[in-house]
């Protein structure tokens, strides 16, 4: 199953991958980065329909936010899943998410339990 | 006939009239008047054959005498000295008849003819005299009150100079009461100034709180990350190790190794973050460091956006950040560069924000894509002064600055942010900190495209300092 990943922030990748080492070394999951919204969306478009399942963006990034990003996502590829991870989990930025078709709203720092919950329910 | 109580009487006369402006003493005016009365009971009583004519000769004679003596004597009345030429001649006939005549009757009678002629030249002397000393006097007289009028002019001007005086001391003591209040009002404009420097150093540390508290939870977040999952990977290694995977083991030790580094990196990132706000808002010292531009710049690009993004959710712009590995560092107040940079930064995130809005309502498609940008980039001038400079660039893609502000925007007050928005001493302020490091502070804008400020500063040889 592969998943995309979009924040700002490149340390992100390195945490992520030690987060799901054990998935990522048994095959059931491959990750994808991108550090920014115009980035993701490069990588969608690598392969049609893209192979990446879910995404999960942040939201405060230059350039596109997650939020534009995620409007972009469910009105080109409506069957990804996206989720938003956000250091400001006020209602505003968690409604405009709901309504744009966000699955999850995270709150950063990332609870990586509640995470890899969701991952899981996804590959089951 | 006598004669010489007659002329007496008009010597006399004569002599108490002023000529132009010397005037005869009030005393001396007594005592001719006395002499006038001698003369004229003299001339009275002989008349009336009171006296014997002997005397009366002989009195008026005394007072002639007495004239001529203070003509020639007394400098008051040397300017009469014309009056007794006149008479003289008369009064030497006169007295010379009169002597022949008591002498000698006889030879007077022989004589009389040559002293009737000798007394009627003296006459005509006397009358030319006369005439020529009355126009003298008249000439006198016109030159006396010319010189009144001038006196008179003389005492208006005085007047008009005492007038003037005391307008002169109102007016300096208006002038000296507004002096005072204009120089209290100074003291009053310095004091505000003083404290809108501070409300303004305060306003931009408000803009910056959200950017702040958002910098220092990122790498925050990945200090607590980094260690977590550290911890994940200790209890991996652990079960590897009784396992007796050891290549297992030893890539864990590697992440374990990178993981420790990336929590060193982020705590030092924060620390960074508010040894930087604490600098920013300290009341400057005025102590010089040596300045890395490009730290301060990378710092205050990510604290005004995400300052202004957590102000305003609508608000986002694209940034790009290019700076000269190699630029020369900077002798300065860093907390003073700083304000400067975040100051330009905010500038140009609130000029392509203004932009952004308006483009959201514009009706042409083609102007509602427009994508905010701010661009900051550092460079080395190879020669600036002499030496090695720095030259920072901040670009945006705003509405550009009307070409008929552009002169006003360094003024200290102007602004064009709604009133309350902004204090207007932005980039007064910057352009000043500018100077004093020595550099200079310019832009350049096109109407519809942007505009670009750029900062120059003296660099400083590294190779030089011993650090």
């Amino acid at each position: 199953m592969k998943i995309l990943i979009v924040d700002d922030e490149k340390d992100v990748e390195m945490l992520f991958r030690q987060k799901f080492r054990k998935e990522i070394k048994n095959g059931n999951l491959e990750l994808v980065f991108a550090f920014s919204g115009a980035e993701a969306m490069r990588v969608l478009e690598e392969s049609n329909p893209p192979k990446v399942v879910y995404v999960f963006s942040d939201i405060n990034m230059p350039g596109m936010t997650g939020l534009e990003l995620l409007d972009k996502i469910k009105e080109k590829y409506p069957q990804i899943n996206v989720s938003m991870i956000s250091a400001y989990g006020d209602s505003d930025n968690y409604n405009k998410a709901i309504k744009s078709g966000a699955k999850e709203f995270f709150t950063k720092p990332i609870n990586f339990d509640s995470l890899r919950e969701e991952i899981k329910a996804l590959m089951n | 006939m006598n004669f010489e109580n007659i002329i007496a009487l008009i010597l006399l006369y004569y002599l108490r009239k002023p000529i132009g402006v010397a005037a005869i003493s009030p005393e001396w005016k007594n005592w001719l008047k006395w002499g006038m009365i001698v003369a004229v009971t003299t001339l009275v009583l002989q008349a009336t054959n009171l006296l014997p004519d002997l005397l009366t000769k002989f009195i008026g004679l005394a007072l002639i005498a007495g004239v001529v003596y203070a003509v020639v004597n007394i400098e008051d009345f040397h300017g009469r000295r014309s009056l007794v030429y006149a008479l003289l001649p008369l009064i030497v006939i006169s007295v010379i008849s009169d002597i022949i005549e008591f002498v000698s009757p006889n030879w007077y009678k022989t004589l009389e003819y040559l002293l009737d002629i000798a007394g009627f030249f003296a006459l005509i002397w006397a009358i030319s005299m006369w005439f020529i000393s009355r126009k003298q006097r008249k000439a006198l007289e016109l030159e006396r009150k010319k010189a009144e009028e001038r006196e008179k002019e003389f005492r208006i001007t005085e007047s008009l100079k005492a007038e003037l005086e005391v307008q002169v001391a109102e007016r300096t003591a208006a002038l000296t009461q507004q002096k005072e209040a204009l120089e209290k009002a100074l003291n009053e404009l310095k004091s505000t100034q003083t404290q809108l420097i501070h409300a303004e150093k305060m306003a931009s540390l408000g803009e910056l709180t959200a950017g702040i508290a958002h910098e220092i939870q990122n790498p925050l977040n990945f200090v607590n990350n980094f260690s977590e999952v550290s911890h994940e990977l200790i209890q991996e290694m652990q079960e590897e190790l009784s396992k007796g995977e050891i290549e297992e083991v030893k890539a864990i030790a590697m992440d374990l190794a990178q993981n420790l580094e990336k929590i060193n990196h982020h705590g030092k990132r924060a620390d960074a973050i508010v040894k930087g706000m604490l600098q920013h808002s300290r009341s400057n010292d005025g102590k010089k460091d040596l300045c890395d531009l490009n730290a301060i710049a990378d710092e205050y690009l990510r604290l005004s956006y995400h300052g202004l993004r957590a102000k305003d959710k609508s608000f986002n712009s694209d940034f790009s950040i290019e700076l000269d590995p190699d630029l020369p560092k900077v002798e300065g107040i860093p907390q003073e560069l700083g304000r400067v940079i975040l100051n330009l930064i905010n500038n140009a995130f609130y000029a392509v924000n203004e932009r952004s809005k308006n483009a959201k309502d514009e009706k042409d498609p083609n102007l509602q894509t427009y994508k905010p940008k701010v661009t900051i980039s550092t460079s080395t001038i190879p020669d600036f002064k002499g030496k090695k400079g720095v030259k920072i660039s901040l670009s945006d893609n705003g509405s550009g600055i009307p070409e008929n502000i552009r002169s006003k925007i360094f003024q200290p007050f102007f602004t064009t942010k709604p009133t309350g928005q902004g204090t207007g001493l932005g980039l007064s302020l910057s352009y000043d900190i500018i100077k004093a490091h020595g550099g200079n502070l310019t832009l350049k804008s096109k109407e519809g495209l942007g505009t670009t400020f750029e900062i120059t500063l003296p660099g400083v040889d590294q190779s030089r300092k011993v650090l």
